[in-house]
């Protein structure tokens, strides 16, 4: 609070905090405690990244272990090695995959919920209930898998494209939401109106006076559809049959990757050779430690934006 | 509270233009909203009246679309298709609900209980630093998808090589086959466990922040008037969260009849002896839809119905109760 500001109040503060915390030995406790819970969410993560730098040898050997009986690099050289008909590594391609899903689906979906959020903001906007209503009523009812995967796929002809991973998840009633309150709490009015009395129209008025200053709540929106749109498998489940290999983004190789190995294994020229020598227990850890590493080195700084756009969600309609 | 606003927007002088014409500014904002609004009607509203094949028997017509069959080759049946959920497959249906419902009441009570408590103790954690490190860490579960905790799952679980098995193969005991019927027995726990370990993390923090929200001023007043840490957090602590734990628990008692898909499907490697453990409606659907080489639509579509009109209740029903009790807390 102001305890930044003030000297006195900073010592007083920290003085009072010191004294009204927890015993020494409570908080010897509290803190093994939460030294374990820290590893046990990170050491499967830790043990997966050792089975995929094991040999294929020690596998057979010890087993997953945390301390294989030899090293190896093999599995990801294989998985470099493997080549879909165009000639481009697998993995690369669903890789790319991945990160195209995931930047067009993110920008789509900004641009969907922030106008929709926007709008619903407006105090004076005549539509107003009947939108409240457009959004609420898919919070609380919904059409069910079946009817949904009909929709798509007969309708909008969704099946084995690229789109039918990205559209049915780019928008949520949710996200609308967030972006309506933040709108409606930290725009000032005075800012739209000034910009209606100089003449701009309504489009303009919310590209380059609103979405400026919302950079915050874009960034939280973009980061919660970001990692929605790199962890999806389901989508391609229920989208993507298993012979369209090249639509396949990361998630859904791992998803398929029993079949796959043995598909890909066989589709390669350059492996038949030594195809007996295939790593496939250690390959399927080291594609599942490369859709994980993105992750893992990018959440630590978003932190703040997901606590924020929770902390904001929060905030009822 | 946005009702509030709008009232006291309108109060603010442009009560006279309560009932005005639609303007060039309304037919501005319907553009800039009109992609949304098209993707709500093809993505949420569509699927909603494609709820009529359950209560259709659906007949192919050959060459012909599905659409087509539908609505020009199936007869209305009524309520038939729940009549067979009910009558001929009762013991599938009985199991798909008791597992929906009762994984999800562990999950809503474990799942405020847990995270609330550790809240508390990690903002009691006297380091900063080791408060900040082990929050990191415990939210990196939730951004990780089902599918590799499935295989995780799979490095600890698997029945040649995965660590559990070698452990007592080590200590001389018998391995067992986790993935088969002979381990059904641990599956709920492990199902349980899993849920909590990639959730608990998260709503932690959500509960954190409510916390480091609450005034301070409100501690120290508190313990000059001597009251001892446990006091302090029964009596100003759980009383400042209890808006959200409601908002949380009406959210969670809304999903009672969905269930989180990846968990159930994925860490059990769809292993059909074990089925029995993890078969919740949204199993049932998919499966039903995907891995069964002759499709009923119309069950299918009734066992969505229902999970679409019995959720769409509850979240109703408990959002009346808290109304009731609170009517602050109240989501709508």
């Amino acid at each position: 609070m102001s305890q930044q500001s003030d000297s006195t109040l900073t010592v007083s503060g920290s003085g009072m905090k010191r004294f009204n915390s927890i015993r020494q030995s409570t908080n010897i406790v509290y803190s093994i405690l939460f030294i374990l819970l820290a590893f046990l969410c990170v050491v499967p993560v830790v043990f997966v990244i050792i089975i995929s730098f094991s040999s294929e040898a020690s596998i057979g050997k010890v087993g997953y272990s945390f301390i294989p009986a030899e090293w190896s690099t093999d599995a990801y050289q294989y998985v470099w090695h493997l080549r879909n008909t165009h000639g481009i590594p697998t993995v690369v391609m669903a890789f790319l995959t991945s990160i195209g899903i995931t930047v067009v689906g993110t920008l789509l979906g900004l641009t969907l919920i922030s106008t929709m959020g926007y709008v619903l903001s407006r105090p004076n906007f005549k539509l107003k209930k009947f939108y409240t209503f457009l959004i609420f009523i898919p919070m609380i009812f919904h059409g069910g898998l079946l009817s949904t995967y009909v929709v798509n796929t007969q309708l909008l002809n969704l099946k084995n494209t690229y789109w039918a991973l990205i559209l049915p998840l780019c928008c949520s009633s949710f996200y609308v939401i967030i972006m309506r309150t933040f709108f409606q709490t930290t725009v000032p009015d005075e800012i739209i109106e000034s910009g209606k009395i100089d003449g701009a129209s309504q489009l303009r008025i919310f590209v380059q006076l609103v979405l400026p200053i919302s950079l915050p709540a874009l960034a939280t929106i973009a980061l919660f559809l970001t990692f929605a749109y790199w962890n999806d498998w389901y989508q391609a489940s229920l989208y993507i049959e298993s012979n369209q290999h090249d639509l396949f983004p990361l998630q859904y190789v791992l998803v398929n990757i029993e079949k796959n190995i043995q598909y890909l294994a066989n589709n390669d020229m350059a492996m038949s050779a030594n195809n007996n020598a295939l790593p496939s227990e250690t390959m399927r850890m080291a594609i599942v430690v490369i859709s994980v590493v993105p992750i893992m080195f990018s959440y630590p700084f978003f932190q703040k934006y997901f606590i924020s756009g929770l902390t904001i969600g929060a905030v009822k309609g | 509270m946005a009702a509030k606003n709008q009232k006291n927007a309108q109060d603010g002088g442009k009560v006279i233009r309560k009932k005005r014409r639609f303007t060039q500014d309304d037919f501005q904002l319907f553009l800039l909203s009109l992609p949304t609004t098209i993707w709500y009607i093809l993505f949420c509203y569509l699927p909603m009246f494609g709820l009529i094949i359950a209560f259709k028997k659906y007949k192919v017509a050959p060459g012909k679309g599905f659409l087509w069959s539908l609505f020009n080759n199936s007869a209305w049946c009524g309520l038939d298709n729940f009549r067979f959920l009910f009558a001929n497959n009762r013991e599938t249906t009985i199991n798909m609900f008791r597992n929906t419902i009762g994984y999800n009441v562990i999950f809503i009570i474990l799942g405020i209980v847990l995270p609330v408590t550790l809240a508390i103790m990690i903002n009691h954690l006297r380091s900063e630093k080791l408060a900040k490190v082990t929050q990191t860490a415990m939210f990196l579960p939730h951004f990780l998808s089902w599918v590799v905790v499935g295989y995780f799952v799979f490095a600890f679980l698997s029945t040649d090589n995965g660590l559990v098995n070698r452990v007592i193969l080590s200590l001389n005991g018998t391995p067992v086959k986790w993935y088969q019927g002979e381990a059904i027995g641990y599956w709920p726990w492990f199902l349980v466990f899993l849920h909590m370990w990639k959730t608990v993390g998260y709503s932690m923090v959500v509960y954190l922040a409510s916390i480091k929200g609450i005034d301070e001023s409100l501690y120290e007043a508190a313990m000059i008037d001597g009251a001892s840490k446990w006091q302090q957090t029964r009596y100003i602590t759980l009383p400042m969260l209890k808006t959200i734990m409601i908002i949380m628990f009406i959210m969670a008692v809304g999903k009672i009849f969905n269930s989180d898909f990846g968990l159930f499907y994925r860490t059990t490697r769809n292993s059909g002896s074990l089925i029995s453990v993890y078969l919740t409606l949204d199993v049932y659907v998919f499966n039903s839809m995907f891995n069964n080489p002759r499709p009923v639509y119309g069950y299918i579509s009734a066992a969505g119905f229902l999970q679409s009109v019995l959720g769409c209740l509850t979240m109703i029903v408990a959002n009346a109760i808290v109304r009731k009790v609170d009517r602050e807390s109240a989501l709508f």
